[in-house]
């Protein structure tokens, strides 16, 4: 039985050239000490194709049509046989794929591995990131509940900042003047078809120039790239000391590719996926759209920034971003390479992360927008027996203050804090602040009748 | 004989080149107007009902729901927009978008406060649309909006879109 398996192998291997095709890329040599800082490409890889068959998974079960998708949504969540873990698996899958390709891009970087005669490598990355950045946005946007249709009016609203064209761009990517039936199926076609298709296609030309120009080597200091010597030394060393890519440098990627996996399949059984809400409903304005976490530091950014420059930032900030990444290959693509002797691209990277988290956090708390959630202060807060002032904070949270004022632990956090205002403001000031508004605040002089500004004064100056 | 071999194949090369980009041009024409699409067709707005003049007293500020122009049949709930109504006077109707000028979010009237909210990223509106703080750019955009006999009535409208000079 074996022999005669070993046989029908033999000959479709012969009549198909399988391992003449594989054996030599499996075979290839790769510079010896490519350690656990190489293992963040073939992760993203392990995450893509994990991504490719759950997502045939989900579209087994998926209705792409604006009317339809949020029940067949409800189906695959609540209904379908493992639809959930499916669904799971498919949202840890993007998260780790971003995550993935982020941290692989910064090893890059670092190790300034898009140095000559790898800047295509560098260059069809940056397309891979936008491709892969691009597929997480489409995506979240196919759970078409509230979020998904509100996910695709703001990012209409960002194409609008395009000059000339924009408002064309912004009805082009909503399928329409309005959202309505074309929303969907323009999304969905994206997000299945066309990105996959793309992002396929650049996969395997990053691939291919993998074998082609080789591995980067780990870098030394003082071991310049040198574009008239660089290749004849790169061959020389792989001759004298290369080793095998498999198994002795894929191993590693093997290990860490499943142990990624591993994790997000628990993380995808016992977290789950995103919830699905409300309907698609554009007319229901009672919801609070946030995108999914890899993409919360540009809505926190949108609401950081001075409002003034933030139309041009928006139109600019991309091309800027992108242009730069595109020519950091050009910009600089020999000498050192060592991280040591490159302290600003260890501190370039640092500030970019610490930037990126940090407004991770603040997309997370949003502490600009109001709090619609906060209940009225109750009198043990209010805690005065001044009638004046219990009226004032009952005003206090009808008027909308405490949706951005904190008092104790109520309240929100757009404005002050002013559980203790009466310490630093005085009526006259506090009366100033009410009926003008300014820096960020609403004046309220024409919606408070003179007795309700009174009653607020009087439960502000109770805050000491 | 070697040049005339030289130019033959030249003029093959051309020819292939040339005769594949045929059928590529014909068929990209109508998969473009697919993509294209939305852009192409040209959109009647049309004037909706959205209530009796009795339903909104003078002085308040409601939502209301009306269905887009021409709507698809498989475009189900997302056929919907919302506007915020406001009666000024007997005659007089002013209606708002629901989208904020920043992103797109929809805000929401806090009716005692007399304000617009958005929850996205703070932007705040004054009844008459005005900013009265946060991010957004400009005032709230307004639907054309008509009193017919004691009907009110509703003009279909685009999203509004904020360009980069607002």
């Amino acid at each position: 039985m074996k022999k005669w398996l070993k046989k029908v192998w033999h000959w479709i291997d012969d009549r198909s050239g399988i391992s003449e095709l594989i054996m030599p890329m499996l075979r290839h040599p790769v510079p010896p000490g490519s350690k656990w800082s190489y293992v963040f490409g073939s992760a993203t890889l392990f995450c893509l194709i994990l991504q490719i068959v759950t997502g045939v998974g989900l579209a087994l079960l998926y209705q792409p049509s604006s009317d339809k998708a949020f029940e067949s949504l409800q189906f695959i969540t609540n209904q379908a046989v493992m639809g959930k873990w499916l669904r799971g698996l498919h949202y840890f899958g993007a998260s780790g794929m971003i995550l993935m390709v982020g941290i692989h891009m910064m090893r890059v970087y670092i190790t300034a591995a898009y140095k000559y005669p790898r800047e295509m490598s560098w260059i069809s990355g940056v397309v891979l990131l936008l491709l892969t950045v691009s597929m997480g946005f489409t995506g979240q946007l196919l759970r078409w509940d509230d979020n998904g249709v509100w996910s695709a009016v703001v990012a209409a609203e960002q194409m609008g900042r395009i000059p000339l064209i924009g408002k064309y761009i912004a009805r082009l990517l909503i399928g329409g003047d309005t959202l309505g039936g074309q929303s969907l199926s323009r999304f969905f076609a994206y997000h299945v078809f066309l990105f996959p298709g793309l992002l396929i296609l650049f996969v395997t030309f990053h691939l291919y120039l993998v074998l082609r120009n080789g591995i980067s080597e780990p870098p030394k200091p003082g071991q310049l790239v040198d574009p008239k010597t660089y290749r004849a030394w790169y061959k020389d060393l792989l001759k004298t000391k290369g080793v095998p890519f498999f198994p002795d440098a894929a191993w590693r990627d093997v290990v860490f590719g499943v142990a990624t996996l591993l994790i997000i399949i628990v993380l995808a059984y016992f977290v789950g996926p995103p919830a699905v809400s409300k309907p698609p409903d554009p007319s229901i304005v009672y919801t609070k759209p946030s995108p999914d976490w890899y993409l919360l530091w540009i809505f926190a950014l949108f609401a950081l920034m001075p409002p003034a420059i933030e139309s041009y930032v928006m139109f600019f900030g991309p091309i800027i971003v992108i242009g730069l990444l595109f020519s950091l290959p050009f910009i600089s693509n020999k000498g050192e390479r060592s991280p040591i002797k490159r302290p600003w691209a260890i501190v370039g990277s640092i500030a970019t992360i610490i930037i990126v988290a940090s407004l991770l956090v603040a997309g997370a708390k949003t502490p600009w927008s109001p709090n619609f959630k906060t209940k009225m202060l109750p009198l043990s807060v209010v805690n005065t027996t001044d009638t004046m002032a219990i009226a004032g904070s009952r005003l206090f949270y009808d008027k909308g203050c405490l949706y951005c004022h904190k008092v104790k632990d109520y309240g929100g956090k757009v404005g002050p804090e002013l559980t203790y205002i009466a310490r630093s403001l005085n009526a006259k000031q506090m009366t100033i602040r009410i009926v003008n508004g300014g820096d960020n605040m609403p004046a309220y002089g024409s919606s408070l009748k003179s007795h309700e500004l009174n009653e607020i004064v009087a439960f502000l100056k109770s805050r000491r | 004989m070697n040049e005339d071999k030289i130019e033959r194949r030249k003029f093959l090369t051309k020819l292939s080149l040339w005769l594949g980009a045929l059928p590529a041009a014909i068929i990209s024409v109508p998969v473009f107007s697919a993509l294209l699409g939305p852009l192409l067709q040209k959109n009647k707005q049309e004037w909706r009902q959205i209530g009796n003049a009795a339903d909104f007293p003078v002085g308040t500020t409601k939502l209301v729901k009306f269905i887009n122009a021409d709507p698809l049949p498989w475009a189900g709930t997302t056929a919907k927009s919302a506007a915020w109504l406001r009666r000024e006077n007997e005659k007089e109707f002013t209606a708002f978008s629901a989208n904020c000028t920043h992103l797109g979010c929809p805000v929401r009237w806090e009716a005692k406060a007399e304000l617009f909210m958005c929850p996205c990223h703070g932007g705040v509106y004054y009844k008459d649309g005005s900013v009265a703080s946060g991010p957004p750019p400009k005032a709230l955009v307004r639907y054309q909006v008509r009193l017919n006999k004691d009907v009110v009535e509703i003009k279909t409208a685009p999203v509004p879109i904020t360009n980069i000079t607002a």
